[in-house]
């Protein structure tokens, strides 16, 4: 199953699938990875609003997907989590989910767009 | 995908009087246990909440089936309903390699694979009761319940 990355401006949109297995992970993070290269992507926003269930299994191909991208230099937010997942999570009893969530894509974007704005006035900062 | 269409369960009451089992050796059984999770606490009058940590549950032990022995395994779904307590009964095993120290597998972050190592303590966690044997090259076998609470118990209108 290939999953689809959409391009935004300069920022990466990609939605995780409910069944999504081992295989199609490892596919989707190689792809998530050349795409911020192809497209030098500032941001990538990961919607999850499609998965009724996370365990750790996909928290970890989530933490990994974010983990990769920022050492690519890309800023990530997960969007759309559903509540009982968050509550399940914590009460899972470690922080397994190692990403910034924001409510919905139009929170994500927000959020994405003043941390790469940030960033550049910090580089700009730099530069003088 | 052979095997991948199992049905889950043909007629929901007997699921809920009968107990059940499913195998797990596909990674796509997974998603089919989880939902037959979800359909035996429905059943049970578990609450939104429970019932997503059962079939969160439910998930990390037939994961672990899945991706820690060769052949997976089954899990079987058991209603209790005595002394005036209902919940449901878990019961994940398999015949593969066996948990040599069980007590680092419970550990959070303790993994043989690269996994979160978080799975068994969670399903600790999350179930109200948690058992675990295990015997290396024979195989493991988990069982967690829970329980309805009293606020569950008194509006669950299939009570009997
Ligand atoms: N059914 C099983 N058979 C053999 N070993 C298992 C089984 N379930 C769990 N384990 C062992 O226990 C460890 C911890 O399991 P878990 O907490 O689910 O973390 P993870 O699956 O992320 O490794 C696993 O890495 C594995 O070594
Ligand atoms: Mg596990």
């Amino acid at each position: 199953m290939k999953i689809a990355i959409m391009k935004l401006g300069g920022i990466l949109i990609t939605a995780l699938p409910l069944d999504l297995i081992d295989e199609d992970a490892m596919e989707f993070q190689g792809d998530l990875l050349n795409e911020i290269n192809a497209h030098d992507a500032k941001g990538v926003i990961i919607d999850i609003s499609a998965l009724d269930l996370v365990d750790s299994f996909m928290a970890r191909i989530i933490n990994d997907s974010a983990t990769m991208a920022g050492l690519l230099g890309a800023e990530v937010v997960v969007c759309g989590m559903q509540p009982q997942i968050g509550t399940t999570l914590i009460e899972m009893g470690r922080e397994l989910l190692g990403v910034e969530t924001a409510l919905n894509l139009d929170l994500a974007m927000a959020r994405i767009l003043a941390k790469v704005k940030a960033e550049d006035m910090e580089q700009a900062d730099d530069g003088t | 995908m052979a095997g991948a269409k199992l049905t889950t369960c043909p007629d929901p009451e007997d699921c809920f009087r009968r107990p059940s089992c499913l195998p797990v050796t596909d990674e796509h059984h997974v998603q089919i246990v989880r939902r037959h999770a979800l359909q035996c606490t429905a059943q049970l009058g578990m609450s939104r909440l429970s019932s997503h940590y059962v079939a969160t549950a439910v998930s990390e032990l037939a994961n672990n089936l899945f991706f820690h022995t060769s052949n997976g395994g089954e899990i079987r779904f058991c209603c209790l309903d005595k002394a005036g307590r209902v919940g449901i009964e878990i019961i994940a095993q398999d015949e593969g390699p066996g948990i040599v120290d069980i007590a680092a597998a419970m550990t959070d972050g303790f993994s043989t694979n690269g996994g979160l190592g978080a799975g068994l303590g969670g399903v600790r966690r999350l179930m109200d009761e948690f058992e675990i044997s295990s015997k290396p090259g024979i195989g493991t076998r988990i069982i967690a319940r829970k329980w309805l609470t009293e606020a569950e118990l008194c509006c669950d209108r299939k009570s009997h």
